[in-house]
């Protein structure tokens, strides 16, 4: 009798309905945020030997743990390949996902998740040996490429090989190690993905001056944060993180000089650092919201050096991701 | 004096809910009932959480072109004319290739090695021994990676091909074999194998009868060589060979023409034949020791030499045995050619399970299917088996 209730109530919890979205609340309550990053791209999201993940999707990651807790170190990264990071976001698995995914309309509408912005704008590249002397990706024809399964990588191949009337032999990896490693054995002549993978690649190959990265960029890949749909608050909460680190940018604060800006009497500086108005509170974070994500993190140009950029092994130009008013493309809406 | 049997009391009659059959046949329905209940109300659940989350469901993907490539297609296959469904397709007879001949392969090798185990030589039996011994207790993916990597480490890269009869290529991207191009005229040659095929089932059928008549054999193997590989042949000649060649042509980057044998399937293959052998042949050592001793000893005082009381008494009877075992066999190799993912040959996991799953993120149709894909596969494997099971199955008087 004890066992066909307990299997009854088994029974009614399988139909219970998922409590609606509140993820705001409940990654509060938790204290720490669940971050899928990627775990094996230099300068994106990647441990160090003593376990401390860096990377510019990882700073988006610890912006937001710092808005929320004051501390940005609440965080917990998943390490996620291409072919189950929608799966783990989709689950609740992971609060946010930060890994270097291309925002296209297919994801943002048939997969339940919506992309909160741009943290990186990218496109895809091809990486060759020198010793094949080929200077330009149209000289690729009859090629085999290394790519990995289940990205736009794979799709935006096709395409242009079939739109330059260029014979394809794609030999398609599950992660990127693999396809990276079957490269440098020489299995196939070119790999492909996104040309700041590309430069992260190459830095794991066993020569790197042997390679070069072609000049042809074939595609847009806009990488950016991902949140489930159905939740607006969390979906404001995680796109005005990236924006009030873009917008300390163009207002010239780091986390160098937060201290000082504090007292600023620029009103768009008062506003960003919560002396006047609460714009914090109305997002549902608290009134230094920004201040702790520059303090603790640092803002977008900061990030984007110490990753991926000069100050990195990476030595990535800002190219388009300069700020809209310095030749890029990167624009934040203002604070107020 | 016979006592009356029937005229005992009847056994009393109970209320029939308190019937013991009628109570197991109510438990049973009750039991049905709620399993068909819970996974029914799971599947509604399922689905209605799909559709609030705003996540695609339904079928509608198979139609959609697919927009990637494919490294091996048996079927036409291209990136932009080709839709889900095609792929599915794609990738299914990639595994059925793979699992094919993997099974060929893993019975040749498996019935020499288990055989050899019980060898009176000494070097042989422990070679085998050692052989399954290592085989058996390395993990296959672990064995995957290495035949991949010293496979593809072994062969010279493009530039250096090894060259052989001036026709194929080998080097680290594939075996390329020039490829038959059948001309007009060519279907005679094919009715002369059919002709040859039946000629020498008639000639076998005809030879069996005439052994268990009067005891003469007859040269059976020579006979059905001629036939179905000498009579083509001559056909062949005598219509002119209507049978050109496509020769791989060495390119800039690549090898185009000809039949091309990726380095993943070849890893593959052997990964897997060499992996399953090693089980294969223990189910048949099992098999042929479960034969009594006494059947050696009479084939031996009839006269038999070893070799043919081996085939034609030890193993028909240990057929048996090896069997069922055998099967299970079969259907692991079937199943563990999914690890064809991490070395890149585009099997139906990789392909539909891989690349289709994450492009659509429909991820319970398209592992709904797959799992029916497999199961499948392996239920036709075992009724195939079992066919063969019941022939050689012992008849019991």
């Amino acid at each position: 009798m004890k066992r066909i209730v307990t299997l009854l109530a088994l029974g009614a919890i399988v139909f219970a309905q998922a409590a609606s979205a509140q993820t705001l609340k409940t990654v509060k309550d938790r204290g720490t945020l669940n971050c899928g990053a990627n775990g094996s791209l230099a300068g994106f999201g990647l441990p160090d030997a003593q376990g401390k993940w860096t990377g510019l999707d990882v700073d988006v990651c610890r912006a937001i743990a710092a808005a929320l807790f004051n501390d940005a170190s609440k965080v917990k990264f998943v390490p996620l390949s291409a072919k189950d990071r929608f799966t783990a976001l989709q689950s609740g698995e992971v609060d946010v996902l930060v890994r270097n995914t291309t925002w296209t309309s297919s994801r943002d509408s048939s997969l339940g998740l919506s992309f909160t912005g741009v943290d990186y704008y990218d496109g895809q590249g091809f990486m060759v040996r020198k010793s094949l002397k080929v200077n330009s990706a149209l000289e690729l024809n009859g090629a085999s490429v290394c790519v990995q399964q289940g990205t736009t990588t794979e799709l935006n191949l096709a395409d242009f090989f079939r739109a330059h009337n260029m014979q394809l032999k794609s030999v398609t990896f599950a992660t990127a190690n693999e396809a990276v490693k079957s490269y440098d054995t020489g299995r196939c002549d070119a790999y492909t993905t996104d040309a700041s993978g590309l430069y992260a690649e190459r830095l794991r190959l066993a020569n790197s001056n042997d390679h070069i990265i072609l000049p042809e960029i074939i595609s847009k890949e806009p990488l950016g944060p991902v949140v489930r749909q159905g939740d607006d608050q969390w979906f404001t909460v995680v796109k005005w993180v990236l924006f009030a680190m873009l917008n300390a940018e163009e207002l010239n604060i780091t986390s160098k000089n937060i201290d000082e800006m504090m007292k600023s009497t620029n009103p768009d500086v008062k506003r960003f650092v919560g002396t006047e108005g609460n714009y914090g509170e109305q997002i549902g974070l608290t009134k230094d919201w920004a201040v702790r994500i520059i303090k603790l993190v640092g803002n977008y140009g900061e990030s984007f050096e110490t990753n991926v950029g000069q100050g990195s092994p990476l030595k990535i130009d800002r190219g388009l991701n300069k700020l809209w008013n310095k030749g890029g493309i990167q624009y934040a809406p203002p604070i107020r | 004096m016979s006592t009356d049997l029937t005229t005992g009391a009847s056994p009393a009659r109970v209320a029939f809910y308190n019937d013991p059959k009628v109570r197991s046949i109510i438990y049973q329905v009750v039991l049905c009932g709620i399993i068909a209940f819970l996974v029914f109300g799971a599947t509604i659940n399922a689905i209605d959480h799909l559709r609030s989350a705003h996540i695609a469901s339904g079928f509608g993907f198979w139609d959609n072109a697919a927009g990637f490539d494919i490294s091996q297609t048996l079927i036409s296959y291209s990136s932009q004319a080709s839709t889900y469904g095609r792929a599915f397709w794609v990738g299914l007879l990639n595994t059925l290739l793979v699992a094919g001949l993997g099974i060929v392969f893993a019975t040749i090798l498996g019935f020499t090695i288990g055989i050899s185990r019980l060898s009176k030589n000494w070097l042989l039996a422990k070679f085998a021994a050692s052989y399954v011994e290592t085989i058996r207790n390395l993990p296959l993916l672990l064995q995957l990676l290495f035949w991949y990597n010293a496979v593809l480490k072994a062969l010279p890269d493009l530039r250096n091909s090894v060259v052989i009869f001036g026709g194929t290529y080998l080097n680290n991207r594939g075996l390329f074999l020039p490829s038959p191009v059948f001309l007009y005229g060519f279907s005679v040659v094919v009715a002369a194998l059919v002709v040859g095929v039946i000629g020498s089932i008639a000639f076998y059928t005809w030879a069996r009868k005439r052994q268990e008549r009067t005891g003469q054999q007859a040269p059976v193997f020579w006979v059905t060589l001629m036939l179905i590989i000498g009579l083509p042949l001559v056909v062949l000649a005598l219509k002119g060979f209507p049978l050109s060649f496509d020769y791989p042509q060495a390119g800039r980057f690549n090898i185009s023409g000809g039949l091309e044998v990726l380095p993943e399937f070849a890893a593959l293959l052997f990964g897997l034949s060499i992996y399953t052998a090693a089980f294969i042949a223990e189910v048949v050592r099992a098999g042929i020791l479960a034969v009594s001793r006494g059947q050696t000893e009479a084939a031996y005082s009839l006269g038999l030499k070893p070799g043919p009381t081996l085939r034609l008494i030890v193993v028909p009877q240990a057929m048996r045995v090896i069997v069922p075992p055998l099967t299970s066999q079969y259907l692991n190799l079937t199943k563990n050619s999914t690890l064809a993912v991490a070395i890149g040959y585009p099997d139906l996991v990789q392909v539909f399970t891989g690349t289709v799953l994450n492009q659509t993120g429909q991820a319970v149709e398209v592992v709904a299917i797959t799992m029916l894909v497999y199961l499948t596969i392996s239920l036709t494997t075992s009724f195939l088996m079992n066919i063969y099971n019941s022939r050689v199955a012992l008849v019991e008087r």
